[in-house]
This record gives C-alpha cells, structure tokens and sequence, in this order.
C-alpha cells in the first residue's frame, strides 16, 4: 500500500515538475527575433574565454564596435558584454561574473550609463540578467538591479514572471524552447541600414547634473575591481549623438579618470580622426552606429589598444585563428544577408 | 503582506512546517506570534491598535464576567435570606455595574474606531457646513493609517463583550487565547466576522496533522486564488477604465455586470483563501457566503452574502435595538397612533433603518457607502410593503414553482445588486447617480455588441478567460447545492483529482493576473 502511494506521488511529482520545466522553458521569452538583445547575455558562456579585452556597457558598445576588425586588423581576441540600457550595475556585475572565467588585459567601459543610479525598467533589467549564469554574483546583480515592482523570486522561476506570455507564443517559442540560435558576434550586433543623423536634439537643461551616489559607487567598484585583477580599465564615450552628452557629465568623468589615473577617450570629440560621417555611419539617426560607424570606430580604438594599451596580436595562434576564420564567416554571412534585406548593393 | 504577495507564501510555508512539527502546547503561542508578525507586516503602528482594542476588551470581559459569577454567587449563597425584591434590587444594580464596563469598552473601541476611520469624513463634512455658510476657518484633517482590518476585529471584539454581558459567552481568562481569538490572522483583514463560542474551542485546541485537512484547506485557498487572481483582478483593469474615464451608458452597464462579478470573485475568494489556511491548521472558520448570487430577493441576498456581517448587525444591534424598553414604548405609541398594523412594524422598520444606516457606515466613512445602506433599506421595506401585492399575484397566477419565473426572480434580485453596487464603484453620489442616469440618457448601448468593450482594458482572450472563470464558479456553485464539492473530488479515483486540482492549479498559474505588467490589488474588502 505504502509502496503504491510512493509512486502515485512520485509520478505525481514527475509530471507537475516536468510540466512546470516545459512551460517555463516554452513560456520564457527567447529573444531571436525582432530583440535580440535579451540574448547577448547568455552567449558569452559559450565562448572560449580567453579574451584580451573586454567591453562592458549599453548599447553604445554592443552596437558601436566590432570585434571581427579588432581581430581582422589588430589580432586583438575581445568580447562585448553589453545589453539593452544596460546600467552600470549590471556592466560592473556581468564584469566580475566574466572574471570568473578569465582575467582579461584590458576592460572598457562606456560610461553613458552613469546617468541612471537606479533601473528605469523591468524589461532591461530582464534582458541584463536573465541570460547570467547562476552563481552569487548573478544573485547580487538582480538585487542590485530589481524596481519595486519586481520579486527576486520571478527571476529564480521566470514561469511566474511570463505566465501570461502564452497569449503570444510564436512559432520561435516552440524551436527555440530547448537551443538557441547565435544572435551576436562576439557580442556585437550588426546593422548595416542607414539613416543619417538629423535634426538631433539638444539636451534639456536638469535640475542636477551630478551622477547618483549609486552610479559612483559601482565605477569605484569597477575600478578597484580592475586594479586589484591588475587589469587595465578605459573609459569611453561612443560617438552617440542622443541621448545628449552633457558637459557637466563630461568634466565630472574627466575629473574621476584622472583621480584614478584612468584612460578616458570621448569619440564624441574624435569624429575627424574616426571618419565617423553621421550621413552613413548611423542606422537610426545618430544614436547607434551601423556597420560602417562600427568598423570605422574598431580601426580607430583597436590602434589605440593595440599601441597604448599594449594587447597583443593573436592572429598567429592556429587554434584561436581557426576559432575566428569560422566567426568571420558568420559576420560576413549575416553582412550580405542584410544588404540583401535592406536592398543595400555592396561589394562582397 | 496581500494574500496574493510571494511573503504571503512564504511566510505560510513557515508557518505549516512549525506548526505541525512543534509540539501541540506550542500552537496556540505560535498562531498568535504568527498573526502579529502577519499584522506587524502592515505598519507597526497597526498592531498598537490591536492589542489597545484586545486588551481593553479582555478586562472589560473579566471584569463583567467576574460580577456575574460574584452575583451568582451571592444569591445562591442568599438564596434563603432575600425575597423576590431584594434579588431583583441586587440584580438590577450588578446589571449596572456590568453595564457601565460594557458601554465604557464599547464607547472606547467604537471611539477608535471613528476616530481613524471617520474623524477626516466628519472633518469634511464640517468644512463643507462652514464653506457653505460662509465660515473663514477650516478644521484641518487627521493624518492617521487606517489600521488594517480594524473593523473587523472591532466588531468581532464588541460580539464577545456583548456574548459575555449577556451571559451567553464565559469571560475568556487566558489572555493569550482572547489576543488569538481577536487576531487570528487568515480572518483578520476581511473576515468573517466570527463568534467567540464558534472560533474559541477550535482555534485553542491542539491540532494533529492530517493529510485530508490539510489537502481540503490547500484546496479551499486555490480556488480562492483562482477567483481572485483569474476572474476578480482581471476585471478590475475594466471597471477602473469605465469608472477613471467616466464613461456613461452602455458602459455603466457593462461596468456594474463587471464589478459585481469581480466583488463577487475577489471577496469570496478572499474568504476561501482565509478559510482555507485556517482549515490547513485544523481551524474551523464559519462560513460567510451561501452561493449569494442565486437569490431570488434582496432579503434573501442579505441572508447569503457576508453572513457574518449580516447576523452581526442582527444579533448585536437589530434585535437589541428593537426590544429595547424605548423601542417598546415607542410601539405602544404607534400602535395606539397609527392603528395596531403600522404601528407594529414601525419598530422593526426603525430598528433596519439604523442597521442599515449602521451597514452603510461601517462599509466605509463616505456618503455614497450611507446612501448604498439606506438604499438598501429602502429596497427592502418598498419589498415588505408590496407583499400583500405578490400574494394575491401568486395566487392569481400559480408561477412560483416554474423554474423560469425562478430564473426570472434570480435575474431580476442580480440586476439589483448591480444598481446598488454602483455606490461601490464611484467616488461621490453625484458621480454615482450620473452614471446610473446616463444608462437611460446616453443612447449608446451599441457598445455593448460593437466592440467598444474591447477597449476598456480586456482583450477578446480575457473576456474569454472571463466566460471560462465565471463558468467554472456557476458550475462549483450548482454542484455544491447538493454538497461539498471538495468531498465529492475526493471520492473520484486519483488520476481525476490529480487533473482535477493540478489544472485548477495551472489555471491560477498560467490565467491569472499578477506579477509585473498587472497592478497588484488588495482585497476590496481590506480596506472597510
């Protein structure tokens, strides 16, 4: 009798736990389509990580520099950890998390995140961090990152966070529940469309142009964290036209980068040495760069790593070579790919 | 901590496994720590109030207990010495004695009572007055928290008081087992309402675990979450849209239909999920609902919905206030005044209006929640009038019996409530009587058909999951005229009750609406 109850429970128990994993798996966003940034995060864990440089950041850096040509051009092996807004918080966390796997010659951040000292929305938060792999410092980052509205426990059983997403299941929900499909290259994601940046507006006046105690607070950790891993941190400033770049927010980082005797590069301020030409390098009006600005932006910065940073040229390593002649191909797929899509003539 | 919140779950799952696994002397302190940390979780001043309200109450209790036992004994121990005066003399002035610790507690927890929840209504209505007449000054108001579910611990306090002043109660001794009686907490925030005689005994016994119990009361509050969560809060997106944006017409209507569901779904499922858990721990908490919804008149309706709160008001204020020596007075008055048949119901008629003035005002401090009391009773004794009326009806045409005249009754008593529901949903009377006339004035019913209902914040899919959860609700209630439901799942073999709750389950899960992207909603009836 005792015997037959187990296994009625047991069955029991298999079949709700099995059912829970399948719809959680079924109803969890999985960014292959339309946003793909909510994927970026988990495909780190599939590389090789032996990195010379890190990027950590928003989409000024996932979307501004292309590490196919620091390898092409530098033979420099780098890695973009960056997601959708994603804060400082989150760049500093996905650092340490990233840590734990290699220790990186250099590391660059862009500090337009250090605008925000607390998260502005759900949705980044989830593109952020759901793709981390679980361990503490995943744990500390949601902590770190969670609005009012949100429970910790929706990020360790998403289920209860997606439950109503079964009203808008796509085909890619069913495919792609237990495999996923490269979205990325080396973190960075390709538009080759263009639109040119007009009519960009100016920034309004603020009330207060001091960065948040909270901001200040994960750039010291970032930079004490890179020192103590003796590891070389750069800020930057990508060549984003909007949202504006204040003045005050520049002094304020040109005072911290020297204090901490930090490199600090505004490619705001580089545009002619760049050849950044916002008529061609931008597909969304001066916000991002596409694949020209990114390329145009890798050769610049991957001179600049490459002689005042020191990163060395990996391109005579056979198996890291034979790693990247299969990512060049991808890149270069998916680059007349898009020129097929948006009907851009290109030569191959 | 919302029944409804992850704490809520936690704090449970705790609860369950120390309960069941401490030993049984241990209960009884651990339920009551248990319903502070629970109520603390709302505002600690909160709980300041509580234990004013528990500890007044305990002594005042003791207190009238101790002079009827004094009594008691005083005249047994006279019994020969004291003629029939003499003992009625005695009697009369301990009946003082214990009337003056019972109107004082009364005066004092009622005083509480309206301070924080009345004090700002009276203060605006003051303002009002003075503005009117022209008055410079304005009285500026109290900025205190209502404390949570402080009316009904209140009345639930008072009860006692009265059951011990009447002698119908003991005085609890144990002031730990009266705090738990007071504030236990799965009832605490919106009831029921219980006796001291009912929930006492119960709550104070050691409890073993049994699997069926505790299974039983795990299933009374999934389908409390699956009311609340699945049909009640996806409602509300609707009805804030239709009352927020002032809609009128066709939309009112729509709006009423909807609230009155969603009251429905969100306070009985509130109840399932309190009687559920206190089933869990091996409590019995009465019932507050008898499948309201299926009643053929208002009267009947008030017999079926919140029935705690409804036989508090005829318990402790109804029948108290009807036999009183004025009240009798006032009959043999109007008797003699009004001829023998007005003049006996004219105390009755007194008495109800004061309890539904009383209803209207313990629902809320506001002038729509009066007005829905006096509604109410206005209702109800137009219906007692008109009685004679439907007799000579029903014995012209022998309808009663036929199950459509029965649909029609059901129908009709709905429609009512929904009307009278309006007072629920609108801030003020002025925008209550707006939207009830604009049903008859705006010509817009079209949007009923026309797909404008689409827009007030429900897709085709939630009207959908609506029909399914308002189904499933009519269906539980048909099945349980005939007896428990749970009892008759449980006598299904096991792979049906496994699909059974684990889809019910499914359904809270996957069909309702909470987390992030839904506005997480208390309970309507937390905040009286």
């Amino acid at each position: 009798m005792n015997m037959k109850r187990g296994l009625k429970i047991g069955i029991s128990a298999m079949i709700v736990l099995g059912s829970l994993f399948l719809l959680q798996r079924l109803l969890m966003p999985k960014y292959v389509d339309d946003i793909v940034e909510g994927a970026m995060v988990a495909e780190y864990y599939q590389e090789e990580k032996d990195h010379d440089v890190l990027f950590v950041g928003d989409c000024e850096v996932y979307e501004n520099f292309s590490p196919i040509v620091l390898w092409e051009e530098y033979g420099i092996n780098s890695y973009i950890r960056g997601s959708a807004e994603q804060y400082i918080w989150q760049s500093y966390y996905l650092l340490e998390d990233a840590l734990r796997y290699e220790t990186p010659q250099a590391v660059v951040f862009n500090i337009q995140s250090l605008q925000f000292s607390e998260s502005q929305r759900e949705a980044y938060n989830r593109m952020s961090l759901e793709g981390m792999e679980w361990s503490p410092v995943k744990v500390k980052a949601i902590l770190a990152s969670m609005r009012e509205e949100e429970h910790f426990l929706d990020y360790v059983f998403p289920i209860l966070r997606y439950h109503s997403r079964w009203s808008e299941l796509t085909e890619a929900d069913v495919m792609y529940m237990f495999r996923t499909k490269k979205v990325s290259h080396n973190g960075y994601y390709m538009r080759v469309d263009v639109r040119p940046a007009e009519d960009v507006p100016e920034g309004k006046p603020l009330a207060d142009y001091s960065f948040g105690e909270n901001a200040w607070k994960y750039l010291d950790m970032m930079a004490d964290l890179c020192e103590e891993k003796g590891i070389q941190l750069v800020f930057i400033k990508a060549p984003s036209l909007y949202p504006y770049w204040y003045p005050e927010w520049e002094e304020q980082v040109e005072a911290y980068a020297a204090e901490r005797n930090l490199p600090y590069i505004n490619f705001l301020e580089l545009q002619e040495e760049t050849g950044i030409d916002y008529t061609t390098d931008t597909y969304d009006g001066g916000l991002h760069m596409n694949l020209s600005g990114a390329e145009k932006l890798s050769r610049y910065f991957g001179r600049y790593l490459s002689e005042e940073i020191g990163l060395p040229d990996r391109r005579d390593e056979t198996e890291l070579a034979a790693v990247w002649k299969e990512k060049i191909a991808a890149y270069e797929a998916e680059k007349q790919a898009q020129y097929a899509y948006y009907g851009i003539e290109k030569e191959s | 901590m919302f029944f409804t919140s992850y704490e809520f779950f936690g704090f449970l799952t705790v609860l369950f496994l120390v309960y069941y696994l401490l030993p049984k002397r241990c209960q009884q302190p651990l339920l009551l720590a248990a319903s502070y940390v629970f109520y603390a979780a709302a505002g600690l001043s909160g709980l300041l109030y509580i234990l004013a309200t528990t500890v007044t109450v305990y002594f005042a209790g003791l207190r009238i207990g101790d002079n009827l036992k004094r009594q008691s004994a005083y005249l047994k121990a006279r019994k020969a010495e004291l003629d029939k005066e003499q003992k009625r003399a005695y009697k009369e002035s301990q009946m003082h004695v214990r009337r003056r610790w019972l109107v004082g507690c009364l005066l004092l927890n009622l005083a509480i009572l309206a301070v924080v929840k009345y004090a700002n209504f009276f203060i605006a209505n003051v303002n009002s007055i003075l503005s009117a007449f022209g008055g410079g000054g304005e009285l500026s108001f109290l900025s205190l928290a209502l404390p949570l579910g402080i009316s009904f611990y209140t009345f639930q306090s008072i009860g006692y008081l009265i059951d011990v002043y009447r002698g119908t109660a003991p005085a609890e001794k144990n002031l730990m087992r009266f705090a738990l009686f007071v504030s236990f907490f799965p009832q605490l925030i919106q009831g029921p309402i219980s006796r001291y005689g009912d929930l006492s005994e119960t709550l104070c016994q050691p409890h073993a675990f049994t699997s069926r119990q505790f299974c039983f009361g795990l299933q009374r509050m999934l389908w409390g979450y699956f009311k609340k969560l699945v049909v009640a809060d996806r409602v509300l997106a609707a009805v804030s849209t239709i009352t927020g944006d002032q809609m009128t017409g066709g939309y009112v209507l729509a709006g009423m239909v909807l609230y009155t569901l969603e009251l429905y779904a969100d306070f009985t499922g509130g109840i399932d999920i309190a009687i559920g858990v206190a089933e869990a721990l091996g409590i019995t908490v009465q019932e507050n609902f008898h499948r309201p919804y299926f009643s053929k008149s208002l009267k009947e309706y008030w017999r079926r919905w919140h029935i705690s709160m409804c036989s508090w008001f005829r318990d402790y204020l109804f029948y108290p206030l009807s036999t009183s020596k004025p009240m009798q007075r006032f009959t043999r008055f109007a008797r003699k005044r009004f001829g023998e048949k007005v003049g006996r119901r004219m105390p009755v008629y007194i008495a109800t209006f004061v309890v539904w003035f009383a209803t209207g005002v313990w629902h809320g401090a506001n002038w729509n929640f009066i007005v829905w009391g006096l509604c109410n009773f206005a209702v109800l004794m137009i219906s007692e009038e008109l009685e004679p009326l439907y007799s000579r009806f029903h014995q012209r045409f022998a309808v009663g019996g036929q199950s459509w005249y029965k649909f029609f009754r059901v129908g009709r008593t709905f429609l009512l409530i929904c009307v009278l529901n309006l007072f629920d949903c609108y801030p003020t009377l002025s925008g209550t009587f707006g939207a009830f006339a604009s049903i008859f004035t705006a010509g817009n019913w079209s949007v009923l058909w026309d797909g404008s209902l689409l827009s007030i914040g429900l897709s085709a899919l939630d009207y959908g999951i609506l029909a399914i959860g308002t189904a499933v609700m009519l269906g539980v209630s048909l099945v349980q005229r005939s007896g428990g439901v749970r009892e008759k799942i449980a006598a299904k073999p096991y792979p049906v009750r496994f699909v059974l709750w684990y889809g019910l389950f499914l359904a809270v899960l996957l069909a309702g609406a909470y987390g992030v992207g839904y506005d997480a909603s208390q309970f309507i009836y937390n905040q009286f």
